[in-house]
């Protein structure tokens, strides 16, 4: 009996010795991992974090060291920074990339979503040649147009207003966008539009009810590639844009780094932080929907 | 409210693959019709045609006197329930069921009348407020049904709406949708119904009147007991029933039917009902009609095996290399004895003939056959 019981014990805890030496391997494994991501992680985050930090340094000790750590902490940047060398401050340069921004985001999604629609669910003349169109415009260099555009634009009297920028995406013109959304499109079953129409749905109806509901996680990721791609875009207000009011920030920061002879690194990163700032805010506040919006594309209904 | 008819209807897509091939069919007011077929006997492409969903080739629909071909779905008084709901998943159920009367600029008031008392009907006002994706199958299927039911169509359209539901909530749901027609027939307005499906059953216990249909032809329509009774051909004799009717092949030799080494004598019932004597002819016997004699005109077989299912033993037996079910008592199973070899004997008052060469039953011709 009691050899026996000895056993069993014995036996017990070599059990309970095997899961405990489980658990401090898988203890120790975790903490390789996490160890091993966080210096990655960091290291590819580091010039972020530099950049945020450098802007609240003084301009002599930016080159000082790799630090980020600032020693005497100062918004003299921002300040500075903000009021610019030009007679506008750096609000008004906001100013300016959100009346870009704003009817573009806006014009992208009601545009891209109706020729979208059009091209996944109508069948019209040409169809086939249309939508080879617009995977053609999709797959040709963005140079080659450049200066067709630009003739065809000063012809229209256009030059140095916000119009080049943002009138053709609102009519569509970026055949990325279309196409993303007809491929989305394409992976919703057409049921619900069916009902619609049994109901008594126009086909307006039925997109604007029905199926822009549906497109929600598509049109946010849409929205917010406009969005943070215009507000980078430095080439097209360089080339359209002339007159200094009518600078979107991209374009603000370089002029901060044109007109003054020694260049005022501090004003420039502090500039920057700000320029970045929208972008950030708005990508974590959509990140849910975005990133199911660009995963749902394999999705079924 | 609103009889339907097809003339000569016809699908073809892309100019070369056509589907439906000149249906000509009326459904009288108020009744339940059933479109019954295997998968792709476009059953469900006709059912679109009639909602307006799917545009026609050729011929004819007309809905309570109005020719429909060219009326958007929402102008030709139908109302129609999908096969996986279709929910508007954004909407609550109020939403969904409210939909086609908030785009009809109804009265308020009005649309929310209709839907306390759709819902109270279908039992699901306390769903009201929820979501498509918070609702179980049976209850989707309901809040579908309760969407077509707020219009008050002339004509519902059911394109196999039980078929993602299990089979216990199927049986039940199939209850209630004829009940429900039942009622509304009742109160004084018989909605014509046109229902979709691909399994017997709903078609046997649901329907009025019963459309087989096959690779875009119209087999037969007829009452379910017409059609089990009186297949009019080789395939509605195939397809309904189960477990399905034998078909015996083999040739008519004077009377009798002859199969592999086997004669077996028509008598003088069958006999007068044959419209004509096909050479090569297909006997077809239900499992149910075959009984075990000892003597006596019969089909010998070898009992292959045995499926007891508590009252009855379907029987798979072996004739001349050819597989006959049979169903029969349990008690009669017992009493058969041991050997293998069986003899069956088929009623000859529900005995079929078909003519091999067009599937046609040549034994309808006169005399009527025993329910």
């Amino acid at each position: 009996m009691t050899d026996i019981s000895l056993a069993k014990t014995s036996a017990r805890t070599l059990d309970e010795a095997a899961a405990a030496r489980r658990a401090r391997m898988h203890l120790m494994s975790s903490v390789i991992r996490y160890a091993l991501l966080f210096a990655v992680g960091f290291l590819m985050l580091y010039p972020l974090i530099w950049l945020v930090g450098a802007s609240f340094k003084t301009n002599s000790e930016i080159f000082s060291g790799a630090g980020f750590l600032p020693q005497s902490p100062t918004v003299e940047g921002y300040v500075q920074g903000w009021q610019t060398s030009t007679p506008y401050t750096f609000g008004r340069f906001f100013w300016n990339s959100f009346l870009i921004i704003l009817p573009k985001v806006i014009g992208t999604a009601i545009s891209c979503t109706m020729v979208a629609y059009a091209f996944a669910r109508f069948d019209f003349p040409f169809k086939k040649i249309l939508f080879g169109s617009v995977i053609a415009v999709l797959l040709l260099p963005n140079v080659v147009t450049r200066i067709p555009q630009y003739i065809l634009f000063r012809d229209l009297g256009w030059l140095d207003s916000f119009l080049p920028l943002w009138v053709p995406s609102a009519l569509a013109g970026d055949a990325f966008f279309v196409f993303m959304l007809v491929q989305f499109l394409r992976s919703l079953p057409t049921d619900m539009e069916e009902a619609a129409r049994v109901d008594g749905a126009n086909s307006l109806q039925t997109l604007v009810f029905i199926v822009v509901p549906m497109l929600g996680p598509a049109l946010v990721s849409v929205c917010l590639f406009q969005f943070m791609w215009t507000m980078n875009d430095f080439l097209g207000p360089l080339i359209y844009i002339s007159s200094v009011d009518k600078y979107p920030v991209s374009l603000a920061l370089k002029l901060s780094i044109d007109t003054t002879e020694a260049f005022e690194w501090n004003r420039i990163l502090a500039m920057s932080v700000l320029t970045i700032t929208p972008a950030l805010v708005v990508f974590f506040v959509a990140q849910r929907y975005f990133i199911e919006g660009i995963s749902a594309g394999g999705r079924k209904g | 409210m609103a009889y339907v008819q097809l003339k000569n209807l016809e699908k073809v897509y892309n100019n070369t693959n056509k589907v439906v091939h000149g249906l000509s069919l009326d459904i009288k007011d108020g009744e339940f019709m059933v479109f019954v077929g295997p998968s792709g006997c476009a059953k469900s492409t006709t059912l679109r045609m009639i909602a307006g969903l799917e545009e026609i080739t050729a011929g004819d629909i007309i809905i309570g006197d109005q020719r429909v071909n060219d009326l958007s779905p929402s102008k030709r008084q139908i109302a129609m329930v999908f096969q996986n709901y279709a929910l508007y998943p954004h909407m609550k159920v109020r939403g969904n069921l409210s939909f086609g009367l908030r785009i009809a600029g109804r009265p308020k008031a009005e649309i929310e009348a209709a839907v306390e008392k759709v819902a109270a009907i279908l039992e699901i006002e306390p769903l009201l407020d929820r979501l498509p994706k918070q609702l179980s199958g049976g209850q989707a299927q309901r809040v579908a049904l309760g969407r077509a039911l707020i219009k008050n169509p002339g004509v519902f359209l059911f394109d196999e709406p039980l078929s993602n539901l299990d089979a216990k909530l199927r049986a039940s749901m199939r209850v209630r949708i004829t009940d429900l027609h039942r009622q509304l027939k009742a109160e004084g307005n018989s909605p014509t119904v046109v229902y979709v499906t691909h399994d017997q059953t709903e078609a046997m216990t649901m329907g009025d009147r019963i459309c087989v249909m096959q690779a875009g032809r119209i087999m037969q329509v007829a009452t379910p007991k017409e059609l089990y009774n009186a297949p009019a051909n080789l395939f509605v004799a195939g397809f309904i029933g189960t477990p399905e009717m034998n078909l015996v092949e083999g040739a008519m030799e004077g009377g009798d039917f002859v199969v592999g080494s086997q004669r077996l004598a028509m008598g003088s019932d069958l006999s007068g009902r044959l419209s004509s004597q096909p050479a090569d002819a297909v006997l077809g016997i239900r499992p149910q009609q075959f009984s075990l004699v000892a003597q006596g005109p019969a089909l010998e077989a070898k009992l292959v095996h045995a499926e007891f299912m508590g009252h009855e033993v379907y029987m798979h037996a072996d004739c001349e290399g050819r597989r006959l079910v049979s169903v029969v008592g349990a008690a009669e199973f017992e009493a058969r004895g041991q050997s293998d070899v069986i003899r069956l004997r088929p009623d000859p008052k529900t005995l079929h003939v078909f003519d091999k060469s067009d599937g046609r039953n040549v034994s309808l011709h006169g005399g009527s056959i025993a329910a």
